[in-house]
């Protein structure tokens, strides 16, 4: 029977957690409990016994307790405030509903004892409910939701409802992420009368819903097997902290059925919140799979790597002319982004802040002229849209992390839509979404980089770069308008030798500048007094995953003690842990590297595809272990790589939300 | 995709004079027994792209073209027919379309272009660049006319003029430089700033314009608007936005040891080594480029550059060639059911040539392969016929040689004719041992009996 109750217990992490919050919740509870279903006396009882498995109600009752702190019974609570008193509700309601006035008039909220009052007259009706408004929100919370759910009518109109809406906003303290939608708005303007202001909680998604009123019925059955007891154990549950609680194991069915409930939420969430699993291309059926579906053709090179089979690789020169001769049967990819796709797959654009800015220019038009078809939802329709985008984006080229997070961003705006908006309110918000992100986030983040980087710059200074990142060109270039004196050491490395363009701006610019190649590094390296250096990514270890060599110059410079500043927008943080370069990163083109710029004459490996025991390896980046790494130059500031994972936390919601 | 394609039909061609009529405009010249047009049409419904503008100079030509295509695309194709005036140039009739056009690029192909180079390659690479224009540059068939010997002297002689002279940067990509055929002199004038910004250039004698372009629609409104006096598009619209692509940039050149090239009136041009077309082309002194003087510059093209204007290079294995001469019309004739066969849409029988049911067969007569025989006609007895295409419901007599021709619909030819490498056009009546080499015969002639020509043209006059 214990074992039962407590898998109650685990059914209602809310509940859990308000009694958690409250220690003298669960008398009150009782009382509610009694209140509602039909038994004064016992609630009064409970209030006095507080925590004894005796004192819990019958348990029908219990069971309407539990739902309505679930919020998902229809039948209990509805009924109740209709029968005591039709004008109580709708007074509360009225206080309710005009959050931020009401709750002001409403001296329940305002304080303990103001609430006590404001339930004293609801409690001549409805006594329990007036208990939990007045000492814990956390139970009113547990039965607004119910309410919420089940009775969205009953809300509004019900007297449940203003006792849901005392109980929210206290609530909004303690509950967990379930709470629902209008819980989680409430609790935002009521949190601004509280005292304490709790983070907000997530919107209860339909599923979660779902799950919820699985897990009442489930303990319903159980209350009626386990009987008055199962108040007491309510008592248990608020005073334990919620996790241990939630997995106790119990062999019962009833166990199961919570834990589904509890699961399938949580799992829920993980999907939106993690990307899914990067396809294995070692994985031969779902490489045909995917093969299956893909629009630009995928000729796997042949000679592969074996320690990098898990990773795409095709025969770079034959997926752009195949792209190329089908351009016209494209028909449900936008001409924008087809546009963009191709650029990538040419390797027109390269660079993590042009591919990401060139991707949402082509999101914009996109959206510009999406019109959403007849019966399908904007949101969803958008949300699919976009999918098919990236995923041929994909298939031009793997997708860098600063694209993956521009992505994130974006689908969560369209998700975040209202619902109320006309298609072309919403279409012109998500519009200025992404100009706005590109401006803060890229551009104005570049410039604060910048800023900052510069007063690491002083006269003398040798500055030594590698590879050509625009956020250091932009760096040195200012530094050099300030007057600032100083060399920079330009270290490139084949096949792309995209150092030479930058050397050409740099030198252009009137800065004196060294140019080698990175077999030189050892040698350059120890005149050199910083080192500044792009990063593609940035992850939450702080690693940084940047254009392949990057991490043999931080190490030589390391060695030689030179302090090496990383520049990378925050946008570009990932929460990702990443130890080695394997098992994630991108193969580049094989005869980049077997054919050497200008020397016909070196030209030993043609045929390499034909010999067997050859392969060659072509990767793009590497990953750089934080070590070596002295600071980090980004948006929000100069900071050691070990407080990546902080900003990751703290401005993630951010950068969702902006 | 944004696109929309503007077929130009021409009206009837000069240079076809025999072959083309008042009856038979030329985007009506059969190709192996289909009108050239098809061919476009079909290599653009392939490319899905079905909503199409044709045309036509001339309203006459522009009801004919207009009722071929409607009986024969009914529910293919989404064609408007335009009837421009005769003469107006490709230009014009561009201009004449020009408030029809509303997508973003327009994609202009000329209808005597039978090729298998998918349009959307050229699309994709306009959009891609971002270009005012992209050309569709295919290699000069090199060699392929060894067999037509007797017409060779001719072809010789008009064969320079159709070529261009093409720069292109070093990665093939864009046009730096175009000089049309008419103005191929002896030597070659080229714009040193644009050298400059190139910072190499490669000179190429050996493409041909396939007049396939992909124009950008404002870019190309604003050039035909602001030069009314614009005649053609590969020899006005095409060199003028190449030339003015830097113009932008011609300020701020300045003097770097990139250019090793004396820039004077006409400056002798220094040639890339390129020992592909180096032995193909003798043309003006061959050096090499400083290979070292010019390796900066891989970011040619600086951001201030007004348009880019590019080029799609058709690989060697794709057939393209414009129907624009007779030798042509005989060699796209005899490659559409030889070598190209694929372009014809026909399947071929076990001897490589097609004859259609229909058609009957004297005792001991020979159809050779990469012939073909059209609907319904009739051949006699001891026929030969080698490399030829033969028309529908033409009546063939016994012992007649016909070799390396084109024998259009309807015709009638006498006992003991003897054709070779010639052009006999619709209802033309051969008479009893005539013997042709080399001829073009207008459409109705009548040859009496026993004559005998070479490389003449036979027309009835215009009245």
């Amino acid at each position: 029977m214990d074992a039962r109750r407590s898998s109650r217990a685990v059914s209602d992490p809310k509940v859990r957690q308000v009694g958690f919050v409250t220690p003298n919740d669960p008398p009150e509870r009782t009382q509610s409990v009694p209140a509602v279903g039909s038994s004064p006396p016992v609630s009064d009882h409970s209030p006095a016994g507080t925590l004894s498995p005796v004192m819990i109600p019958p348990p029908r009752h219990a069971s309407e307790n539990l739902s309505s702190s679930l919020g998902l019974l229809p039948g209990h609570p509805i009924p109740v405030p209709s029968a005591r008193r039709p004008i109580a509700e709708t007074m509360t309601l009225g206080s309710y509903n005009p959050s931020d006035p009401v709750l002001g008039t409403s001296p329940i909220l305002s304080s303990p004892s103001s609430k006590n009052g404001g339930d004293g007259e609801f409690s001549e009706d409805l006594p329990s409910p007036g208990w939990a408004r007045g000492n814990f929100g956390k139970v009113t919370a547990s039965s607004f939701p119910s309410a919420g759910v089940d009775i969205a009518a009953a809300m509004k109109a019900a007297g449940i409802t203003p006792v849901a809406s005392n109980l929210t906003t206290v609530s909004v303290v303690n509950m967990p992420p379930g709470v629902s939608e209008k819980t989680g708005a409430l609790a935002n303007v009521q949190n601004d009368h509280a005292a304490a202001s709790k983070p907000l909680k997530e919107r209860t998604s339909k599923a979660e819903r779902r799950a919820l009123q699985e897990a009442q019925r489930a303990q319903k059955a159980a209350a009626k097997e386990s009987g008055t007891s199962a108040s007491g154990n309510k008592q248990q549950k608020a005073g334990k902290p919620p996790p241990p609680k939630k997995e106790g194991a119990l062999g019962s069915s009833i166990v199961a059925s919570d834990k589904k409930v509890t699961d399938r939420p949580s799992e829920k969430e993980r999907k939106k919140d993690v990307p899914p699993p990067r396809m294995q291309f070692d994985d031969l059926q779902r490489v045909e799979k995917s093969k299956r579906r893909a629009v630009v053709k995928q000729t796997e090179a042949r000679n592969r790597v074996e320690l990098f089979r898990h990773l795409p690789q095709y025969v770079h020169g034959t997926q752009l002319p195949e792209l190329e001769s089908k351009f016209f049967q494209l028909d449900q990819i936008h001409p924008a982004v087809c546009k963009v796709g191709l650029q990538y797959l040419a390797g027109d654009i390269c660079g993590g802040n042009s591919r990401c800015i060139a991707m949402l220019h082509a999101f914009q038009d996109a959206i510009r002229d999406y019109s959403t078809p007849a019966e399908k939802a904007l949101i969803r329709d958008l949300t699919a849209k976009i999918s098919s985008y990236v995923s041929f984006f994909i298939e031009c080229r793997p997708l860098s992390i600063s694209m993956g997070n521009a992505i994130r961003f974006l689908k969560n705006r369209i998700a975040k839509l209202p619902l109320t908006l006309s298609e072309s309110e919403a279409k012109s918000a998500l519009q200025s979404d992404i100009e706005r992100f590109i401006n803060q986030k890229i551009i104005l983040a570049d410039k604060v980089i910048v800023s900052h980087a510069v007063t690491k710059i002083s006269d003398g200074d040798v500055l030594l770069t590698y590879g050509s990142s625009s956020v250091v060109e932009m760096i040195f270039v200012h530094a050099h308008e300030l007057g600032k004196q100083f060399r920079v050491v330009l270290v490139d490395s084949r096949p792309k030798l995209e150092g030479q363009s930058l050397l050409r701006r740099l030198v252009a610019k009137g800065i004196s500048c060294t140019y080698t190649h990175i077999n030189a590094i050892s040698y350059v390296m120890h005149e050199v007094t910083r080192v500044f250096l792009g990063a593609a990514s940035v992850l939450s270890n702080g690693t940084v995953y940047s254009r392949v060599g990057t991490a043999c110059v931080a190490m030589v410079a390391h060695e030689f003690r030179v302090p090496v500043l990383i520049c990378c927008e925050a946008y570009k943080f990932h929460e990702r842990v990443q130890l080695d370069s394997i098992c994630s990163n991108e193969l580049g083109d094989p005869d980049a590297i077997s054919k050497v710029h200008g020397r016909r004459d070196l030209d030993h490996l043609s045929n390499w595809a034909e010999l067997e025991n050859l392969q060659l390896l072509n990767l793009v980046y590497d990953a750089t272990p934080s070590d070596y790494v002295s600071m980090i130059v980004t948006d929000y500031g100069m900071v050691p790589p070990t407080s990546v994972p902080v900003i990751v936390r703290e401005y993630r919601g951010e950068r969702l939300w902006i | 995709m944004d696109f929309q394609v503007v077929v130009l039909a021409g009206g009837t061609s000069k240079n076809l004079v025999p072959l083309v009529s008042k009856d038979v405009p030329k985007a009506l010249l059969p190709v192996a027994n289909r009108p050239v047009l098809s061919y476009v049409l079909e290599l653009l419904e392939s490319s899905n792209l079905k909503d199409l503008i044709v045309v036509v100079e001339g309203q006459e030509n522009a009801v004919r073209v207009g009722g071929w295509i409607s009986s024969a695309y009914v529910d293919r194709l989404h064609v408007e027919v335009a009837a421009v005036p005769e003469d107006v140039g490709t230009a014009g009739a561009l201009r004449s379309v020009a408030h029809y056009l509303t997508a973003s690029d327009v994609l202009v192909v000329s209808g005597d272009l039978v090729s298998d180079v998918p349009p959307g390659a050229v699309a994709a690479t306009h959009r891609r660049h971002n270009a005012a224009v992209t050309a569709l540059l295919c290699s000069v068939p090199v060699g392929g006319h060894s067999e037509t010997s007797g017409s060779g002297g001719k072809d010789k002689a008009k064969k320079p003029a159709r070529h261009n002279i093409i720069g292109l940067d070093p990665a093939k990509q864009f046009l730096l430089h175009v000089t049309t055929g008419a103005d191929v002199h002896k030597d070659l004038r080229i714009s040193k700033t644009i050298q400059h910004a190139s910072g190499q250039m490669e000179i190429r004698s050996d493409l041909m314009d396939a007049h396939l372009y992909a124009f950008n629609r404002t870019a190309l409104l604003d050039i035909l608007d602001q030069n009314p006096t614009f005649h053609s598009i590969n020899q006005d619209v095409v060199p003028h936005l190449v030339k003015s692509q830097l113009l932008s940039l011609k300020s701020e050149v300045q003097a770097n040891g990139a250019s090793q090239m004396e820039e004077g009136l006409n400056e002798r041009v220094t040639f890339q080594t390129d020992p592909l077309w180096y032995t193909q082309r003798q043309m003006g002194p061959i050096s090499t480029f400083d290979d070292l003087a010019t390796g900066f510059s891989h970011d040619f093209f600086p951001v201030r550059r007004a348009h880019k204007c590019c080029a799609y290079i058709a690989s060697k294995n794709k057939y393209c060639v414009r129907l624009n001469s007779i030798q042509d019309f005989c060699d796209v004739n005899r490659d559409v059911i030889g070598d190209a066969s694929h372009l014809s849409g026909y399947s071929f029988s076990a001897q490589n040539n097609i004859i259609h049911p229909s058609a009957e067969l004297g005792n001991k007569t020979t159809v050779g392969p990469n012939c073909m025989l059209g609907e319904g006609s009739q051949l006699g007895d001891k026929c030969s016929v080698k490399r030829s295409v033969i028309g529908s419901h033409c009546r063939i007599g016994s012992n007649v040689k016909v070799v390396n021709s084109v024998v259009m619909n309807h015709v009638t030819i006498e006992d003991g004719c003897s054709i070779q490498g010639s052009v006999i056009c619709s209802n033309v009546h051969l008479q009893e041992r005539v013997v042709l080499k080399d001829c073009q015969v207008g459409a109705g002639y009548v040859i009496t009996s026993g004559n005998e020509y070479k490389s003449e043209s036979l027309a009835r006059k215009e009245k």
